[in-house]
């Protein structure tokens, strides 16, 4: 229960930092945290107590959690080429109004 | 959930072709058009053989054989195949309208075919696929190749509407994945089949139905949660364009359907379906208003986009019990259908204006720097259909609205019905009296016109548009194949 509290609070910040944060970069980190929260929640529903017959955690919420992980790098990848092109194009005093 | 015979092997076929192709026309590079536009014709036939398949009822099929509480099953039903054949329809059309648009050998028309084949795929998989965490991967891949996609218009506009809209759709997935981690929570099992037969109205079902909703809300762009589209939707390519406004948006839309009405009905209360009409309604006059405002072509056809979404989700109080609730369905799927094709058509018109005029400014039109008739009865047809005149797909679906209003006693929505048909006509005709402004070719100064756009850029916007007023006539045989599970017929 600790833990599925932390990734709810992770979440809410992170979701309040892409909202409320003005540098991109900010806001994409923000949109990283997020992202953690909720595996967090899900791992931490992986968790069976004991008396469940043996204390395997469930295996598929980790897949879940490996796959969301791969989908936040890419668009993290994403995320960040596309800051480094505004830098490109636009000049950097002006970016962080966006 | 035994396979109908060999039908069923065509599901995933429909997500591995346009992933093939995408990746065969990567590796070829400068030919790479040629592989994509194949693997588009090709998935157009395997869409209108799903079609034909679906009437006869649904298809099952378990990846890897697989089935489906362990692996992740794929199905298709008469709404999934409709879902599919549009986009199948829009994106060959618009595919062929950018072989002219992308020069041959230029580094943007590389990108551009891998991009618009990965769009597809991810289309078709949130389409047939039948599990909940596949639909968030799907979601994911949508968001970012049509992130992608915009940026190809390369200047600093599109990049930073694109940088929003990244932002956006990535708070939208996850929204919808912290959704789907409480479901698993709640029952342990992702399968739509499985949920829909155990799910109930418990606090925590409905929470996750609430994050889900607000997640695939923002990203379907409904109002007040439209903010990014208009920038996003404008300042991309036409082609691009076209697909955003079309295929992207119903995309998650078509995940708000089967959420509520199949996979979570319980969780949904009366006053939720309500509000999501009430803005609704406010997202037909907003949009609408701004589009009879903005100065832009492409702005005001993306203006009218966030006014036509708005009618989707009139019907959502009536989608859920009670009278009228097959014509509710019928009008939905209706207006999707019918939006897709007009509104592909008008930006591939807007596109080709675009191109000839060098400029997009409404009021600087003149009839003598447009492009052909072709273009501008496409543009027409497409805004008919757009407004809800008869004989369009538009008017088919405005009709059933009202019929279903009718049979639920919602009179309030033909009040709304009427005053967004209006609304529409006066940013429509504001295009079209442009075309007839002839005032320089009276006064004897008439330029030959200086750009060309290919033919094929006329023809797709035309067959487009063409295909929004034949939807108009067909509405009844197309719509008798619907089977949704929980739909009476």
């Amino acid at each position: 229960m600790p833990f599925t509290t932390c990734g709810v609070l992770l979440f809410a910040i992170g979701l309040y930092g892409v909202l409320a944060a003005r540098p991109l970069l900010r806001r994409i980190l923000a949109a990283n945290i997020m992202g953690n929260g909720v595996f967090m929640v899900l791992v931490a529903g992986a968790f069976r107590p004991a008396q469940a017959g043996g204390a395997i955690p469930d295996p598929v919420a980790h897949a879940l959690v490996l796959t969301g992980i791969v989908v936040a790098v890419s668009a993290t990848a994403l995320g960040l080429h596309l800051v480094c092109r505004l830098h490109e194009l636009a000049p950097p005093a002006e970016d962080s109004r966006t | 959930m035994i396979p109908a015979g060999g039908a069923s092997a065509m599901l995933p076929l429909l997500v591995s072709v346009p992933l093939l192709g995408g990746l065969a026309s990567f590796v070829l590079g400068d030919r790479g058009r040629w592989a994509a536009l194949g693997a588009l014709a090709l998935n157009a036939v395997l869409a209108a053989l799903l079609l034909a398949a679906t009437r006869a009822g649904p298809l099952d099929y378990a990846l890897g054989g697989w089935s489906a509480p362990l692996g992740i099953a794929l199905g298709a039903d008469g709404l999934s195949a409709l879902f599919v054949a549009v986009s199948a329809l829009v994106t060959l059309v618009a595919g062929v309208y950018s072989l002219a648009y992308f020069a041959g050998g230029s580094a943007t028309g590389r990108v551009f075919w891998p991009l618009w084949c990965l769009l597809l795929a991810a289309l078709n998989t949130l389409f047939v696929t039948r599990d909940l965490f596949n639909t968030y991967v799907a979601i994911e891949v949508l968001g970012l190749s049509a992130v992608a996609l915009v940026t190809l218009a390369g200047d600093v506009t599109a990049v930073r509407a694109a940088l929003r809209y990244l932002l956006v759709s990535l708070v939208g997935s996850l929204c919808y994945l912290m959704g789907v981690a409480l479901v698993y929570r709640v029952h342990g099992v992702l399968d739509a089949g499985a949920l829909a037969r155990i799910s109930g109205s418990s606090p925590l079902e409905c929470t996750a139905l609430a994050l889900m909703s607000a997640g695939l809300l923002l990203k379907t762009a409904l109002f007040p949660l439209h903010f990014w589209l208009p920038e996003a939707h404008a300042s991309a390519p036409a082609p691009v364009s076209a697909a955003l406004s079309a295929l992207v948006l119903k995309g998650t839309f078509y995940v708000l359907l089967r959420l509520w009405f199949e996979i979570l009905p319980g969780a949904a209360g009366p006053g939720a379906g309500t509000t999501l009409a009430v803005l609704g309604a406010a997202a037909i006059a907003w949009g609408s208003l701004m589009a009879a405002r903005t100065p832009r072509l492409k702005r005001l056809v993306a203006y009218s986009t966030v006014a036509q979404i708005g009618y989707l989700f009139l019907l959502f109080p009536l989608l859920g019990r009670g009278p009228g609730r097959a014509a509710a369905l019928d009008a939905v799927v209706y207006f999707v259908l019918a939006h897709a094709c007009a509104k592909a058509a008008m930006f591939l018109a807007a596109g080709n204006v675009q191109s000839v005029a060098g400029h997009d400014r409404i009021d600087e039109l003149r009839g003598d720097a447009l492009p052909g008739a072709g273009t501008q009865f496409a543009f027409a047809l497409a805004g008919i259909s757009l407004v809800g005149l008869p004989p369009t797909g538009g008017f088919a679906a405005k009709w059933m609205l009202l019929q279903g209003a009718a049979q639920a006693g919602a009179w309030w929505l033909f009040a709304v019905a009427l005053g967004g048909a209006l609304l529409a006509a006066i940013y429509v005709f504001r295009v079209l009296a442009r075309c007839f402004d002839l005032t320089s070719v009276l006064a004897g100064r008439e330029a030959p016109r200086l750009v060309h756009v290919a033919a094929c850029r006329e023809w797709s916007a035309l067959v487009l548009a063409l295909a929004a007023l034949v939807l108009g006539l067909v509405a009844g045989p197309l719509l008798s194949g619907i089977h949704v599970p929980g739909v009476p017929r």
